[in-house]
């Protein structure tokens, strides 16, 4: 028995959002008397972060702490239209209609300030830690606070705000495909090291070292368990699962977590990660999606470390380990 | 996690607070201490289970439907067929006009994959519905079953779907989403090596902790309220009122926690049923898949099969790139026409490369229909490009990671789908990549840069 050690890579690029366009997604923000906001949307958090990172893009833009911003989703009685939560879509679509409506909001707050502190609003700005006040002269201010209580019940103002993302839809040339796919691309290159068991072909995956270009991470933590959440998946496609082993024989398919194989773990590699930052011109504070990329360079640079390891190619997914003995047997042979 | 600021130094901002920084996710502590409420910890006093009748089949003709046994068993509220569905046949991207319709709600005179829905069976308790559902009497007519792409596509092959005629999904009067770009033929023919490679793969589950699943419940005012894990309410909402015939207003989606998506929740299959039942019989209607059928009766990613031809010259240059990809979409479309589109706006990958021929399709077979799943159309592509990629550097006696740089778009570039290059920063996670785990490439792989190309 021998344990035979590889390494490859894969690099690759993801577009951002529905392919083609034509995806709106709306918020509506407003104020409560108290200075809190809340964001209204119909979109879904899965479990990604969303609702953080739409709180996090709110407070950016409005000049308030991120602990101020409330997320009210999910409920179509009460929430603006969402496509929905997949292609990626979700940060670029949703935060630029957050954005959009925040902008709006923040102009009404900085109005009612104005005329609290009788100044122009032209030359007021936000601290970001929950107060207004003169550009170069921080101690003619006002808390947001008061400024929502005062648009309430002496102004009569709503300080609110509406706000649309839509990428138009691109129709393709039937002939030539020309077409306009997506705006913005996230960039991603991995290198994956293995190590090969040539009695039983079993395959581990060491570590996987990645660099990530997302345009802007703005929630690093949550970037990183993309990342190393994507990967896993990664490492299940190309080594472990598929709900039809035969394929295209449509027998023996797995019904339950005991037939259907994936790593557990102790099957996790080392990871290692890099993060690049170039902005997209129309991404959120420069933004890209980088929720499904991640599955997908660490299952090419697996496949490729496998091949420096033992010189098999397996170009059938997944690379199981019958697949990849009887690729060490006919080198043999 | 490490950030490589050196890189595009010229766009990063100082000035960002409530960004850029890391706060915990909202839901994370509910998770971990299982106090999160998902859709399926809801009481409702007087709830009904369904329970589907489904095809032992992968293809065959339904002669006839026989519910009377099952209607005797005790706890047996309602039984629903085809009848019982008010515009039966849909498609779930009707909302962007893909055409035509093509998929029952419920199955009534064939059944094009084993595993699909025919008959509702509503029940006091879920044992009874399985008892009542296992006395449904349905004979069938068992067809020939097509389950290869290729065979599909080949005259004779049996008919999967009506609907389209024909086992492909037509693309504006094509047979598949072709790009055109420059002509690979001659480029082949100039090329210091011709490689021609085949990729395929399997169906994968999304496998979530949750299955997919809902529960409607009549409100008093003569609307309903679906609880339900989707991830697009209004893909649910707008479908399910096409399906029953219904005025938007009286439907109402609740959801937003979600015990894994990964693009299996993005499907309208368990919603517009439970609606109908929770209309027909005035209680609410949980309808949840069970793990069975979440691993073999809900879409998988679809298997795809990919054929690459290139033309490689010596000084590492790839001068062509001839793709012909097969989406195996199984019996039906939910998302599969889009997702063979995205795969073809995919080709070649991240490369400039001066001529491209792409015919992507979408393929019909007896299997369980394929839909969205995390990077669909890209995912299997990248196995597949990335894999080829390796193939050429080796041949040519070229580092991978030099040989990907070299042949890396920069700004400017043009697309094969006519688009320029924007924003491109393939080099530089090459380069961070090289760096990170310690792997030498040469000077000019290291000084190279996606905002020019060097001479």
């Amino acid at each position: 028995m021998t344990r035979k050690r590889g390494r490859g890579m894969a690099a690759v690029n993801y577009p951002t959002g529905m392919n083609l366009g034509g995806d709106p997604s709306q918020a509506l923000i407003h104020a409560t008397t108290t200075g809190s906001f809340v964001v209204t949307l119909s979109s879904v958090d899965l479990g990604q972060g969303l609702k953080t990172v739409m709180a996090q893009i709110c407070a950016e833009t409005l000049g308030v702490p991120t602990d101020n911003i409330i997320i009210d989703t999910a409920d179509t009685d009460t929430g603006p239209h969402c496509m929905g939560t997949f292609a990626s879509r979700g940060t670029h679509r949703i935060g630029n209609a957050i954005i959009m409506a925040a902008k709006e909001a923040r102009a009404v707050m900085l109005e009612v300030a104005a005329e609290e502190l009788e100044v122009d609003s032209n030359d007021l700005t936000t601290d970001g830690a929950g107060t207004i006040h003169v550009k170069g002269s921080p101690q003619k201010s006002i808390s947001i606070f008061n400024v929502a209580l005062a648009a309430h019940f002496k102004h009569g103002k709503s300080i609110s705000g509406r706000g649309i993302f839509l990428q138009p839809r691109s129709y393709p040339e039937p002939e030539t495909g020309k077409m306009t796919p997506a705006t913005c691309y996230a960039h991603a290159c991995t290198v994956a090291e293995v190590e090969v068991d040539t009695e039983t072909g079993e395959v581990a995956v060491l570590s996987l070292k990645s660099a990530y270009e997302v345009g802007r991470a703005l929630n690093p933590r949550m970037v990183e368990q993309q990342i190393i959440g994507g990967a896993w998946m990664g490492i299940s496609h190309a080594l472990y699962e598929t709900t039809e082993p035969y394929y295209p024989d449509r027998a023996h398919g797995p019904v339950d977590f005991n037939q259907y194989l994936m790593p557990g773990p102790g099957d996790l590699p080392e990871f290692a990660n890099v993060v690049i930052e170039r902005p997209a011109a129309d991404g959120p504070f420069g933004a890209k999606g980088v929720g499904e990329m991640t599955a997908n360079s660490p299952i090419p640079a697996i496949a490729n470390a496998i091949f420096d390891a033992v010189g098999v190619r397996v170009d059938s997914l997944p690379i199981t380990p019958e697949k990849v003995l009887r690729g060490i047997r006919a080198l043999n042979a | 996690m490490e950030y490589r600021k050196d890189y595009f130094a010229e766009t990063q901002t100082q000035d960002l607070t409530e960004v850029g920084v890391t706060r915990q996710r909202s839901d994370a502590l509910g998770h971990v201490t299982g106090k999160t409420q998902y859709y399926a910890d809801r009481q409702f006093a007087g709830l009904l289970h369904l329970k589907m009748v489904r095809s032992p089949h992968h293809h065959a003709r339904i002669k006839s439907i026989d519910v009377a046994k099952a209607l005797k068993v005790p706890g047996v509220v309602r039984i629903l067929t085809a009848k019982d569905v008010p515009q039966n046949i849909y498609t779930i991207l009707c909302l962007i006009q893909v055409e035509p319709n093509d998929e029952p709600v419920l199955a009534f005179d064939k059944v094009r994959f084993k595993g699909e829905q025919i008959v509702a069976v509503l029940a006091e308790s879920e044992a009874a519905a399985r008892d009542a559902a296992a006395k449904v009497k349905i004979v069938y007519e068992v067809l020939p079953a097509v389950f290869d792409v290729e065979e599909a596509l080949k005259p004779g092959a049996p008919l999967v779907n009506e609907y389209h005629g024909r086992n492909y999904f037509t693309y504006e009067g094509h047979h598949c989403r072709r790009v055109r770009h420059g002509d690979v033929e001659r480029a082949f023919a100039k090329a210091d090596h011709v490689v021609e490679e085949m990729y395929q793969s399997s169906p994968i589950e999304h496998a979530p902790t949750e299955t997919t699943g809902c529960i409607v419940v009549p409100d008093q005012n003569d609307r309903y309220t679906c609880y339900s894990n989707t991830q697009a309410l209004y893909f649910t909402l707008d479908n399910t009122a096409l399906i029953l015939n219904s005025p938007f207003h009286k439907l109402r989606l609740v959801g937003g926690t979600v015990g894994g998506g990964f693009g299996g929740k993005v499907d309208v299959i368990t919603e517009p049923i439970a609606f109908l039942a929770a209309m027909l019989t005035k209680r609410p209607v949980k309808y949840e898949y069970s793990r069975e059928e979440e691993m073999q009766v809900s879409s998988p990613r679809a298997a795809e099969r990919i054929y690459i031809k290139d033309g490689l010259m010596k000084d590492g240059r790839i001068t062509a790139r001839k793709v012909t990809l097969y989406v195996d979409a199984g019996a039906y479309s939910r998302h599969s026409p889009y997702g063979t589109t995205k795969a073809a706006a995919h080709m070649p990958g991240p490369y400039t490369i001066p001529n491209v021929w792409v015919d992507c399709h979408c393929v019909y077979t007896n299997r369980t229909p394929s839909s969205a799943m995390r990077g669909f159309g890209v995912t299997i592509g990248d196995f597949a490009l990335e894999v080829q990629m390796d193939k050429l550097a080796r041949l040519i006696g070229m580092d991978p990671m030099e040989f990907r740089i070299l042949n890396a778009y920069r700004d400017g570039d043009m697309k094969a789908h006519q688009k320029q290059v924007e924003g491109a920063a393939l080099v530089e996670c090459v380069q961070a990549a090289a760096d990170l785990a310690r792997w030498p490439i040469d000077d000019r792989s290291k000084t190279a840069s996606s905002l020019k190309r060097e001479v």
